[in-house]
């Protein structure tokens, strides 16, 4: 089994009123120095093995994100007893 | 000639109730699909409403669009059968892939529930027709993720093709990229817009008649079809 982690992301050229709303209310609350904030999801995924990147893609291209408007990354994460296996 | 009408129903939405009234008030049949039906039930033309389909879970209308009714839409609005979406339902119809760009949050991230004016831009698809370019129409907008979008190129070709169909009168009102309301396809056959034409279908019930139009629109489309 494979944990892969899908971060998806709105293009840069789309506006992001969400964490445009993030940004505006750190000052309010003190933080200061925070120039920008995007929002965006996170998703984990648990794979059987042999499901590669390629398929990764698919799903985040089919389902996961929308690539009118979304960019998304594709992180592997390694468990502790995989070294030996992968 | 009788016309058929279907009206999706999935989990969430709102809007079919209206929208298959508007359908019987402008003299058609309205046939009520469900999102898990299979085929069509040999209607002419489908209406997806609006609503929260599937709770706007992951995207508006992400989990909709892979529903078994959709299918059969999908594959019908590619040989031509009219298909409109309003508001959820244009969401579903863009991350379907039937209809170009996507919609996001409002600009300042305000849910808009009003009544608003559309300049009709594009009179001669399946769902404006009765309408003439130019002619501006009041219907309800309710939605916190109205905002149109699509890249310039898209948006240069939506425009040089003249697939604008609804814009707002009022720049920038929910932040729409070129105040776009609602596009249609290439063929001119699938419609969506982010107002509620199925809200103002007489002065009874709604800020005006207007939306109506959209339905003896479709109607007129179907009787030059089957002539």
């Amino acid at each position: 089994m494979a944990r892969v982690v899908v971060d998806v992301m709105p293009k840069p050229e789309i506006l992001d009123p969400q964490g445009q709303a993030v940004a505006g209310a750190l000052p309010r609350l003190g933080f200061d120095g925070v120039r920008e904030v995007r929002q965006g999801k996170h998703f984990e995924l648990e794979l059987d093995d042999g499901v590669d990147d390629e398929t990764v893609h698919q799903i985040a291209a089919t389902l996961l994100a929308n690539p009118v408007i979304e960019d998304w990354r594709i992180t592997r994460v390694p468990e502790s007893s995989s070294s030996e296996t992968a | 000639m009788n016309a058929r009408i279907g009206v999706i129903t999935f989990p969430g939405t709102l809007d079919d109730v209206d929208a298959a009234r508007a359908v019987r008030l402008a003299g058609a049949e309205a046939v009520p699909l469900w999102h898990a039906d299979a085929d069509l039930h040999g209607v002419d033309a489908v209406i997806v409403p609006g609503g929260f389909s599937y709770g706007d879970y992951l995207r508006a209308g992400a989990i909709a669009s892979f529903a078994p009714v959709m299918r059969p839409v999908i594959e019908a609005a590619r040989d031509g059968m009219p298909v409109l979406g309003i508001c959820n339902g244009f969401q579903i119809l863009c991350e379907a892939g039937l209809l170009p760009g996507a919609l996001t949050r409002n600009a300042r991230l305000r849910f808009i529930c009003r009544d608003v004016w559309l300049r009709v831009e594009n009179a001669d698809t399946a769902w404006s027709s009765a309408y003439s370019a130019g002619q501006e129409i009041l219907v309800p907008l309710k939605s916190g993720e109205g905002r149109y979008v699509a890249d310039q190129a898209t948006l240069d070709a939506l425009e040089a093709e003249n697939r604008v169909v609804f814009r707002y009168r009022d720049a920038a009102l929910n932040g729409a990229m070129r105040d776009i309301a609602g596009v249609t396809s290439a063929d001119g056959r699938v419609v969506g817009l982010m107002p509620h034409p199925e809200h103002a279908i007489e002065s009874a019930t709604g800020p005006s008649a207007d939306g109506l139009g959209v339905v003896t629109s479709v109607l007129n489309a179907l009787v030059t079809a089957a002539g």
